[in-house]
């Protein structure tokens, strides 16, 4: 049988392995490059980085990747929702609930306080930066009672969410970007608490600085992804069709 | 039970521990986080991703173990029907009277098993165990970019573990189900058995609730919730994976010089974020079916225990859409991190580099890209356009062509070289030869006019068991016994592991090989009694030999796990590198220290499989060895940084 050929090479070679890696090589250590499996780029990689050095990117990267998933998932249910559309017989649409022009301008003006938040942050000016993120995060807020009261409206017109296919969907909608939008609020009170917290560090920290300017932009690409989600939901919702 | 296990051995894994090497470099304003001191932080709530993936790898054992359990149970209501196993009356008066299995007992271990195995065995193990431990290690990272979210999602992952095992008791058992939470969570539950739907949970069966019969309550509603909080988990794996490949590589670690493995965990992670949002959508969308009175998936008119259902226009069909367009990509999600390690174990066993590393890649991804395309294939006979159906059909058939890339550059890492047959290259090995098995039906199932005929038989069990169950199956014993020095310190023992692979290997192929016939004279799948079918008397030996084939192979599967529990406190010591292998886990002490280098940062100069180089003194070359070029410029002091750096050995170079 072939697999009495095994050698166990472990007993015989721990010892030597450990004196192998990565010593002796400032003399004999030095070896040619093999079998062409050098990378293209030599230097690629992680780059001249110190183990408590903060990368900035990862933030973002992060922010990127979780925003992919939410993107798939609202893409799911747009198909779902341009399929059942397609059947029409028990279809019936409503009209925009009025209260829903008011979150979209809630939402919309939002995400422009939020960019003048990060801009003031990248000018130092603290200050500011705390003034903008309050006033985004009671943005936002007004945005969710918005939605609330939208929501009451249409159940006082007798329309719940089995009433039809499209109400279904409207109310299914709404409270998945309303649930990712309080995501987004729990973020800004974040970054609103560590305003407060901040004081007690040196303002001369330039890593804290490049952490805290790193995180208002994620922040920043969440909420205002947000905000393009609400319209495109608006216009899926209302003007499709 | 489950926290217990992971206790023990996480505490075999980080007893060398030491503390890193206090650096002065970092300045009095640098945090700088040491190892946690108490034993929930350690083992339980650890942050470390050593200790998540031993966590995540321990789920995957009990998991698998129950699922294997359930399979066995199968087997025998199948080939012994009036069996009588007394332990199943009493936990399921209703489902097994007299400890008889009854047709709806067997539905819901189908169910079961297939949930179980699919989600929490193959996606945890594979990609939360093997890759939560090695990823960070094998690109020079000292953890994931997000330890806590890491954290979370193993525990997320372990609330949905208890909710699905909680599903078969609010479901089967008559108290629990109709206590005052199992009413809330669907009307309470049959009482007979666990939730019945398959591991697709097609509607409208799914969507109906109780009025639909046994094993529609509360088990059902629970089973959905149980997938939906997996969809969570995975999705927070997945985010931290890719930001960690992409951000958080070492000096000199360009792409190109990953691992395989690292390849296959970052295809896999972006497979899982883009395929488990559309299946959460697609579970909340059931549970408002079930709970809210939406017709999502129910049909109009649609007439149910006598009783005319309100529901109108919706479509069963859009569930399998969406269902499959992740269900597929899911299937690469199990078999990927296998392929990348078995890449990995070939060539260093055969002492040789990849054969063709580029296409490797590629062929990964494409294999990766291709997955989203095809999912109609598992819809041909739901009713579909003719020309959607070949257009499903013709990619599916595209994907021979990248699989068919990875196992020739496997028989080419092969060729020639210098084999050593270790139980990891056994594993390995064996997972390319069920890969070919299983995938060639593939080719067989992709064509919709023979899938019209195939569909739902014992042929499609037969193909999918190999190339998705088993083969990824073999690919974790693979990574087991081939990490398993790496992670506990010790070896596990050679013999037990030769005793574990060939009945194993050749067990496996004793249950799948007769099922392709049994599926071509037409036995369906899914049904718990054949007798009344005269037509399919002829394969009872078969039955008979598939069944005495699973009970040795899953008998076989205890000599592994003693010898998993046995070797961490028995087993040989291993050193940092017993496998002379090249790359960047092999540098450390086994296991690893806390922050995986012992505060230095390594520096990479080559690729992964730099096995038997011409003139090197060894078979094998680290990639932190340096080579001639960067040797030369550091006599001229311009690699100064990197000299110290690339050191393993603790000390820390930095100024």
């Amino acid at each position: 049988m072939v697999t009495m050929v095994i050698t166990s090479i472990s007993s015989s070679t721990s010892e030597q392995t450990k004196s192998t890696p990565g010593i002796g090589w400032g003399g004999t250590g030095a070896r040619p490059n093999g079998n062409g499996s050098r990378g293209p780029k030599g230097n690629g990689g992680g780059g001249d980085r110190n183990r408590s050095d903060f990368s900035p990117q990862q933030y973002r990267i992060g922010m990127w990747v979780v925003l992919a998933a939410v993107m798939m998932m609202f893409a799911a249910l747009t198909s779902a929702y341009v399929f059942r559309a397609d059947r029409t017989q028990s279809w019936q649409s409503f009209d925009v609930p009025s209260l829903m022009w008011v979150s979209t301008a809630l939402i919309l003006i939002s995400s422009v306080t939020y960019e003048m938040a990060r801009r003031a942050l990248k000018k130092a000016q603290s200050a500011a930066y705390r003034t903008w993120l309050i006033v985004s995060l009671l943005l936002g807020l007004g945005f969710l009672v918005s939605q609330l009261l939208a929501w009451q409206q249409l159940v006082a017109q007798g329309i719940y969410l089995a009433t039809n296919p499209h109400s279904s969907f409207f109310y299914l909608l709404t409270a998945l970007h309303a649930l990712h939008l309080i995501l987004g609020v729990f973020g800004l009170s974040y970054l609103w608490l560590r305003t407060l917290q901040r004081v007690r560090h040196d303002r001369a920290d330039r890593q804290g600085a490049a952490k805290e300017q790193a995180r208002a932009d994620a922040m920043g690409i969440y909420w205002h992804f947000m905000d393009g989600l609400w319209v495109y939901l608006f216009a899926l919702l209302f003007l499709w069709r | 039970m489950e926290e217990a296990t992971a206790a023990t051995s996480g505490n075999v894994a980080v007893t060398e521990t030491h503390a890193p090497v206090e650096t002065s470099h970092h300045g009095p304003a640098a945090h700088h986080h040491g190892p946690p001191t108490s034993f929930i932080r350690k083992y339980i709530f650890s942050v470390d991703h050593k200790v998540i993936g031993i966590q995540y790898l321990l789920l995957a054992i009990f998991s698998a173990f129950v699922g294997m359990l359930m399979s066995v149970l199968m087997r025998v209501k199948l080939t012994w029907p009036n069996s009588s196993i007394t332990i199943l009356e009493t936990i399921f008066p209703q489902g097994a009277p007299g400890g008889q299995m009854t047709p709806e007992f067997y539905l819901s271990l189908v169910t079961m098993h297939g949930t179980i195995m699919v989600f929490y065995v193959l996606t945890t193990a594979p990609q939360g165990g093997f890759g939560n431990y090695f990823l960070p290690i094998q690109i020079g990272a000292e953890d994931m970019a997000f330890p806590v979210l890491n954290m979370l999602s193993f525990w997320v992952t372990f609330v949905g573990l208890v909710v699905i095992i909680a599903a078969v008791f609010f479901e089967g058992n008559q108290a629990l189900g109709t206590s005052a939470l199992g009413m809330w969570l669907g009307g309470g539950g049959s009482g007979t058995v666990g939730p019945i739907g398959g591991w697709t949970g097609y509607p409208p069966l799914s969507a109906l609730g109780k009025i639909a019969g046994p094993g529609q309550g509360a088990g059902m509603s629970l089973w959905i919730a149980s997938i939906a909080i997996f969809c969570v988990a995975s999705l927070l794996g997945a985010l931290n994976f890719i930001t960690t490949m992409l951000n958080m590589r070492t000096r000199g670690m360009s792409l190109m010089r990953m691992p395989l493995t690292c390849w296959s965990w970052f295809t896999t992670a972006i497979l899982a974020l883009l395929s488990f949002p559309v299946l959460l959508a697609a579970g909340v969308l059931l549970l408002l079916d079930r709970h809210a009175g939406t017709s999502f998936f129910i049909p109009g008119g649609l007439v149910v225990s006598d009783q005319l259902l309100p529901n109108k226009g919706g479509s069963p069909i859009l569930w399998q859409h969406l269902f499959w367009f992740f269900g597929h990509p899911e299937v690469y999600i199990a078999i990927l991190p296998g392929m990348g390690l078995t890449s990995h174990v070939l060539s260093t066993f055969a002492r040789k580099p990849i054969f063709g590393y580029r296409a490797m890649v590629f062929a990964m991804f494409a294999i990766g890209l291709l997955g989203f395309f095809v999912w109609g294939h598992h819809m041909f006979i739901s009713g579909m356009d003719p020309r959607t159906g070949m257009a499903f059909s013709v990619l599916t058939l595209s994907i021979g062509v990248p699989s068919a890339i990875k196992t020739f550059n496997w028989i080419g890492t092969l060729w020639g070289g210098k084999i050593h047959f270790t139980v990891p290259m056994l594993f390995a090995i064996g997972f390319v030869s069920l890969f070919v098995a299983g995938g060639i039906t593939g080719l067989v199932l992709g064509q919709t006019t023979l899938d019209l005929a195939m569909h739902d038989s014992y042929f499609v069990l037969a193909h999918f068991h190999l190339v998705m169950g088993v083969a990824a199956i073999f690919g974790m014993f693979a990574g087991v016994y081939f990490w398993f020095p790496k992670m506990f310190g010790r070896m596990m023992n050679d013999t037990l592991g030769y005793i574990h692979f060939w009945p194993t290997f050749i067990g496996v192929y004793c249950i799948f090989v007769p099922m392709h016939a049994m599926g071509i004279v037409g036995m369906p799948r899914r049904y718990s009694s054949f007798e009344e079918y005269v037509f399919l008397a002829r394969t009872e030996p078969l039955v008979l030999l598939v069944t005495i084939a699973a009970l040795v192979t899953a008998a076989t599967q205890f000599v592994f796990l003693f010898n998993f529990f046995w070797s961490l406190f028995k087993g040989r010591k291993a050193g940092d590198n017993p496998w002379n292998a090249t790359t960047l886990e092999w540098t450390v002490s086994s296991p690893p220290p806390f922050d995986n280098f012992g505060g230095v940062v390594p520096v990479v100069y080559r690729g992964a499989y730099e096995f038997s180089v011409p003139g090197a003194a060894e078979d094998y070359t680290m990639q932190t060895e340096p080579d001639a070029e960067s040797a030369a410029a550091v006599t001229h002091g311009e690699l100064a940084q990197g000299e110290q750096g690339s050191s393993g050995n603790g000390h820390d170079g930095h100024h």
